[in-house]
């Protein structure tokens, strides 16, 4: 009954470890194939009843921040290379550590160029839950 | 609630229509569905025509569901003809229908999230809804939970024992998920214990519902209007429920007295000694010291071995407490947060306050994190 947050990064992972090819350079099957196995993987966590909700972010955004002169808000952006930047993300609601672990696992072999699994870095972070009763 | 009738009523006789449907012939899984089906419609229609038989009112309306929903299935002759209406059970069978449900609800076979949901709906008579917003999920997730918990015993007999200790876990579970929605599962973890405990006449599952109500009657002292968490130690005692702590020392008592005693008991003994204490000074941490030990020979729990330490740094003082907590597998949630507190009885603050710090980033509620790092503030303020 733990709920876990799936988060996926633009960038900002590790490099070398993952099939990284900006999705443009796909052949147009490869994109279908890629979002047909994310579409899979959404109607399996809901048919598992473990699904709470997913959500894909466009990358155009900014930070913002107010000032000490109250000059109204100072953005920064658009975002520089070297950012994460957060793709967007699932909210499961499972057993356990173990079962959120191995779903991401699974996202991560979503296939992307040349059809080989993408083995991206999913970042996996659990919610707060409720006190224990014991004090 | 305007509503003329009372919900618990209704809710209170779920299982036993589900079992009513099973007799006939219905298998589990479908009689749970259209039993669901007439309770939403009772939870609709009720206010305002109240049945004079609800029990009688329910089996009538989810019998009609399941026949009809057998027939739009495919209207084979074979599955109609095992359909026969059967005289409703004996109040014998109906105490041994329910225990059957909870049994069912509870199978090994389960993992618990889906036990959980299940026994919810079945037992406690809760609607699809109402479950998912209990556990802060959308509803349709909620369903197939339920739908596939249901698909996971399909073909379980009904009438074979099940495993009580199972059941009880499943409760305890429902006890400690404090979420959202208009359904306090404390509370309706109570009720189902308090039904269990009257068909199973056992001591541990009266151990089960002691402890439960001994850490309910403290309630309304643990967190303050803002929801910050009060530690036990600094508790208004004069908020502690009475009624609930003496109903749950009365059930402990009788319980122990039956010499068969379960981890359930035994934490509620310990549970028991501080609902005793006028004041946490007062409390007789030399006898909670004795209950661990015999709950740790019992469980070998590391978690009881935590707590254990914690008690002997009240009773013996808070170096025998570190002594003890030695003995405790660092990697447990709350060691540091254990850890720390020993650390500042024992005089040494600045260590404290840096292990308040770094349990803060181990707490797994929001209320627990923002005490850990106020206790952290409070020594470096000292300082």
């Amino acid at each position: 009954m733990p709920k876990y947050l799936i988060l996926k990064h633009y960038r900002g992972v590790p490099a070398g470890t993952v099939n990284d090819h900006p999705m443009e350079e796909w052949t147009p099957e490869e994109v279908d194939a890629h979002m047909a196995f994310m579409d899979a993987f959404g109607k399996r966590l809901e048919a598992d009843g473990e699904f709470v909700d997913a959500q894909a972010l466009a990358p155009q955004g900014t930070f913002v921040r107010a000032n000490d002169e109250g000059t109204g808000p100072v953005t920064d952006g658009p975002f520089a290379e070297t950012k994460d930047l957060i793709a967007g993300w699932y909210v499961v609601d499972v057993d356990g550590w173990d079962r959120a672990v191995a779903l991401a696992s699974e996202l991560s072999l979503a296939p992307g160029k040349g059809g080989r699994p993408i083995h991206e870095w999913l970042e996996v972070r659990p919610f707060y839950g409720a006190p224990c009763h014991e004090d | 609630m305007t509503a003329a009738f009372d919900e618990a009523v209704l809710r209170g006789v779920v299982p036993q229509v589900i079992a009513v449907l099973v007799r006939r012939g219905a298998d589990f899984a479908a009689a749970e569905d259209a039993v669901q089906d007439a309770l939403v419609e009772a939870l609709r229609s009720w206010p305002d025509d109240p049945p004079r038989d609800p029990k009688g009112w329910l089996v009538t309306v989810a019998w009609r569901r399941f026949v009809d929903a057998v027939r739009s299935e495919t209207a084979r002759q074979r599955r109609e003809s095992a359909v026969e209406v059967e005289p409703d059970p004996g109040p014998a069978a109906q105490r041994d229908d329910t225990l059957q449900v909870f049994f069912l609800c509870a199978h090994p076979a389960l993992t618990p999230t889906s036990a959980v949901a299940l026994t919810l709906r079945a037992v406690g008579g809760l609607t699809t809804r109402q479950v998912a917003e209990a556990f802060l999920v959308p509803e349709a997730t909620m369903a197939q939970r339920i739908s596939r918990a249901k698909r996971t015993i399909a073909g379980e007999p009904f009438d074979r024992p099940g495993d009580l200790a199972t059941v009880r876990r499943v409760l305890y579970l429902v006890f400690n998920e404090g979420y959202g929605g208009d359904v306090d599962l404390a509370a309706e973890a109570i009720r189902l214990a308090r039904e269990l405990a009257a068909l199973a006449r056992d001591p541990e599952t009266d151990g089960l519902l002691a402890l439960m109500l001994l850490h309910h009657a403290r309630r309304a002292a643990r967190t303050r209007a803002d929801g910050t968490l009060v530690p036990l130690a600094e508790q208004d005692r004069s908020l502690w429920d009475t009624d609930a702590v003496a109903e749950g020392v009365r059930l402990l008592q009788a319980a122990l007295a039956r010499e068969r005693r379960g981890e359930y008991q035994l934490q509620a003994a310990i549970a028991a000694l501080h609902a005793d204490a006028a004041s946490a000074p007062e409390t007789d941490w030399v006898q909670v010291v004795q209950w661990y030990d015999e709950l740790l020979a019992l469980t070998g729990s590391p978690v009881v071995r935590l707590n254990r330490a914690v008690a002997v740094g009240e009773a013996d003082g808070a170096r025998s407490g570190l002594a003890a907590l030695a003995e405790v597998d660092p990697a447990l949630p709350r060691h540091r947060a254990a850890a720390a507190y020993l650390h500042e009885r024992n005089g040494d603050l600045a260590l404290a306050a840096r292990l308040y710090a770094e349990a803060a980033d181990l707490a797994t509620s929001q209320p627990e994190r923002v005490h850990l790092i106020r206790q952290a503030a409070r020594l470096n303020g000292a300082g």
